[in-house]
C-alpha cells in the first residue's frame, strides 16, 4: 500500500492499479490482454495483500460479469483490459448501466479493429462513449493523458461510479500505460464501506427482498426506467472537466485527448516559443463531452482543429459542440504509428494559416 | 378461517405468497419451492444471496424472499462469483436451465466449478429453450423434436446430448454432483435431500455445489403434465442416469 505524499517513478497501468486500491478496491477481476496486462499482474500481488480478492477470470467476458455480482454486493470493484477485450465485456457494461450499478473499466485502448496491433490508438472512443453495448445507456468516460492522471482519475472514478450508480470507463491507451513518470500518491480518508449502497444486496432482514435486475416488463415500466437513466445522464452533464493550455489569445485551439492531448501539449510550447497563437483543449471527461467549454471559445471567434489517434471520432463531439457558430478542422494520425509533437507542427501551422 | 379449517400446511417462510408465472405441468414451481424450503429450514434465508439467470428461470426473484441480482444470458455462474467475492460470509445460490448453463454460459459453469468457488447451483434440465418458445437445447434427447430440429434431434449434425452432473463431478473444485427428477413423489424428496447436501458444502466451505433436476416443460414438449412425467421416466431418466456423480463428504 503506497503512503500519503510518495513520489514513485511507475508506468500509467502501475498508477491506475495504486489508486484503485487506494481508493478502496475491494475486487478486481481481469484477463491478460495486451498492453494493459500489467494492472492484473499488480493487482494479483498487491490486492489479497489489504485484504481484497483478485481473480484471473476465465475470459473478459466472465471479468465483466464478475464485476456485476460484486458490485451488486456493494463492492468496489474494478476490471481491465484492451480494445478486444473491451468489445467482449460490453454486454456486461450494458447490464451494470442498466441495472444501476457501480463499476470501474479500464481501457487501455490499442490498435484496431478486430485484432489490429498492440501499439497506441484512439479508436475506441465510439464504442467508449456512445453506450458500446446494446440499449440506450451512457457509461462515464475519464481520458488521463499522464500517470499522476491515471492515479487520481482512477480515484474520481470510484467516486463517480457510487455518486451516480453507473459504470465509470478510464480511456487510457498503450502510451500513457506504457509511459513511466514520477507519480505523487495520497492516502485517502478512512471511508465507511456501507455509505452510499443502502440499494445493495446484503440478506434480506426484516424487510422486503431487493432485486437488482434491468428487465422491466409491465408495460410502461421500461419506459418509466429509461427516463429515470436519461434525468442522470442529465445530471452528469453539469460536471465536465478539460485542461486549457494557452487558450487565452490563442487564434486556433487544437483538442485532443489523453496521451495525444499531452504531446500537442509539447508541439503548443514549441509553436508558441516560435511566436504562433495557437493553444490546446483538452477534455478529461469525454462522456459527458465538455461542449459548453468548448463553444465559450467558438464564441470568441476561435478556430478550431482536432487532433485524435484516429481518422475522426471525437471530432463529431467538437463539432456538434461549435456547430452554430464555427467548425474544427481535423486531422488524424494513423493508429499503430505513435506520433511526436513535431509530427503535430504542419498540421497545426496548416489550419492556423486557414488552409 | 372457520372453527372447521384446519391449518395443515404453511408455506416456508423463504417463500412470497405470490402466484407464479409457469405453465401447467412445469416443474419450476417445484424446484423453487424445495430451494425456498431448504432456506427456512436450514435458516439461511436472510443470509442468502441470490443470483437468477434467463428464461424462465429469471423470475425465481419474485418468488424466493432473498436479495437477488439478475444475469445476463449464461454469465449467472460469474456473476455468483463476484457476489460471493465481495460477501464470502453469504450463502451465495444461483439457478438456471440448461439453454443458460450448458450452451451460451458453458464456459462459465465449467471455470466456476473448477475454481471450487463457494457457491450452490441448481440446474433446471427439462431438455428444451422454454421461454424463448421451445427451441433445441445442448440436452434435447436425440429425436426430440423441436422448433429449430423440427425433423428430431440428429446426431451427426448437432451432437450427443450433455450430461452436466457427469461433467461437473470430473472437476477438481467439486464438492458435490448430483443428478436427481421431480417426476414423482419420491424422486421429489430424493431431490430434496440432494440439495441440502449441495447447500450443505457451501456451508462447510467445501467448494462448489451443483444439483442437477430432470423437469418437465408440458407447453413446449406439446405434453399433458401426465405424459411429460412419464417422458422423465421413460426418455430422460435412461439418458440422464439419476445419482452422486461427487460427493467430498463421502470420500474419507
Amino acid at each position: 500500500m503506497t503512503k500519503k505524499g510518495e513520489k514513485l517513478f511507475i508506468k500509467g497501468n502501475e498508477a491506475i492499479s495504486r489508486g484503485a486500491i487506494a481508493a478502496g478496491l475491494k475486487c478486481y477481476f481481469g484477463y491478460p490482454i495486451t498492453p494493459q496486462n500489467d494492472i492484473p499482474e499488480y493487482m494479483s500481488a498487491a490486492l489479497p495483500a489489504v485484504g481484497g480478492e483478485f481473480v484471473q477470470a476465465e475470459s473478459e467476458v466472465a471479468a465483466a460479469n464478475m464485476l456485476i455480482g460484486a458490485a451488486a454486493a456493494g463492492a468496489r470493484c474494478m476490471t481491465s483490459s484492451s480494445s478486444p477485450g473491451v468489445s467482449l465485456k460490453q454486454e456486461a457494461i450494458s447490464y451494470l448501466a442498466g441495472s444501476q450499478l457501480p463499476a470501474v473499466i479500464v481501457n487501455m485502448n490499442r490498435g484496431g479493429p478486430g485484432l489490429g496491433d498492440i501499439g497506441p490508438s484512439q479508436g475506441d472512443y465510439f464504442q467508449a462513449t456512445k453506450g458500446g453495448g446494446h440499449g440506450d445507456y451512457r457509461t462515464l468516460v475519464l481520458a488521463p493523458g499522464t500517470c499522476q492522471e491515471c492515479y487520481d482519475l482512477v480515484i474520481e472514478a470510484f467516486d463517480l461510479a457510487f455518486k451516480y450508480r453507473n459504470p465509470v470507463m478510464i480511456l487510457g491507451d498503450a502510451i500513457v500505460g506504457q509511459m513511466k513518470e514520477p507519480v505523487i500518491t495520497r492516502a485517502l480518508e478512512e471511508r465507511n464501506e456501507e455509505e452510499g449502497t443502502e440499494w445493495r444486496i446484503e440478506g434480506a432482514k426484516d424487510r422486503d427482498h431487493r432485486i437488482i435486475k434491468s428487465l422491466f416488463l409491465t408495460e410502461g415500466s421500461l419506459a418509466g426506467h429509461n427516463l429515470a437513466l436519461q434525468a442522470k445522464y442529465d445530471e452528469m452533464a453539469k460536471n465536465t472537466k478539460q485542461e486549457l493550455f494557452e487558450t487565452e489569445d490563442a487564434e486556433l485551439i487544437v483538442v485532443a485527448y489523453g496521451s495525444i492531448g499531452r504531446i500537442v501539449k509539447s508541439t503548443v510550447r514549441k509553436l508558441r516559443a516560435q511566436g504562433h497563437k495557437v493553444g490546446l483543449f483538452r477534455p478529461i471527461t469525454l462522456y459527458p463531452f465538455p461542449s459548453e467549454e468548448l463553444n465559450k471559445l467558438a464564441k470568441q471567434g476561435k478556430k478550431f482543429l482536432t487532433i485524435e489517434h484516429n481518422l475522426g471520432q471525437m471530432v463529431e463531439d467538437v463539432r456538434l459542440s461549435i456547430r452554430t457558430i464555427t467548425d474544427s478542422d481535423f486531422f488524424g494520425f494513423m493508429p499503430g504509428n505513435l506520433p511526436t509533437p513535431d509530427d503535430f507542427e504542419e498540421p497545426i501551422l496548416k489550419s492556423l494559416g486557414g488552409k | 378461517m372457520s372453527e372447521q379449517e384446519i391449518l395443515a400446511f404453511d408455506k416456508a417462510d423463504a417463500i412470497v405468497d405470490v402466484p407464479t408465472h409457469y405453465c401447467p405441468g412445469c416443474q419450476h414451481g417445484v424446484a423453487q419451492r424445495l430451494a425456498g424450503e431448504l432456506l427456512s429450514e436450514m435458516g439461511l434465508t436472510e443470509n442468502t444471496l441470490l443470483v437468477t439467470s434467463i428464461g424462465c428461470s429469471v423470475f425465481l426473484y419474485n418468488y424466493l424472499h432473498v436479495d437477488s441480482v439478475e444475469a445476463p444470458h449464461g454469465r449467472a455462474p460469474a456473476v455468483a462469483t463476484g457476489v460471493k467475492r465481495a460477501r464470502t460470509d453469504k450463502f451465495v445460490l444461483s439457478y438456471q436451465g440448461d439453454g443458460d448453463l450448458a450452451s451460451i454460459g458453458m464456459a462459465e459453469i465449467m471455470h466456476c466449478a473448477n475454481r471450487g468457488e463457494n457457491i450452490s447451483i441448481i440446474f433446471v434440465n427439462n431438455t428444451v429453450y422454454g421461454m424463448t418458445g421451445g427451441q433445441m437445447a445442448p440436452t434435447t434427447l436425440i429425436g426430440q423434436k423441436t422448433t429449430t430440429s423440427p425433423a428430431g434431434r440428429n446426431a451427426s449434425k448437432e451432437g450427443l446430448p450433455i450430461r452436466m452432473a457427469e461433467i461437473i463431478g470430473s472437476l477438481g473444485g467439486v464438492a458435490y454432483s448430483a443428478r436427481v427428477a421431480l417426476n414423482n413423489v419420491k424422486n421429489i424428496r430424493k431431490a430434496k435431500k440432494a440439495m441440502k447436501k449441495a447447500f450443505e458444502v457451501q456451508q462447510k466451505e467445501l467448494g462448489f455445489g451443483f444439483i442437477e433436476l430432470l423437469a418437465t416443460c408440458p407447453t413446449n414438449w406439446r405434453m399433458t403434465p401426465i405424459q411429460a412425467n412419464e417422458r422423465i421416466e421413460n426418455e430422460m431418466i435412461p439418458y440422464f442416469p439419476l445419482g452422486v456423480y461427487k460427493d467430498v463428504t463421502a470420500e474419507d
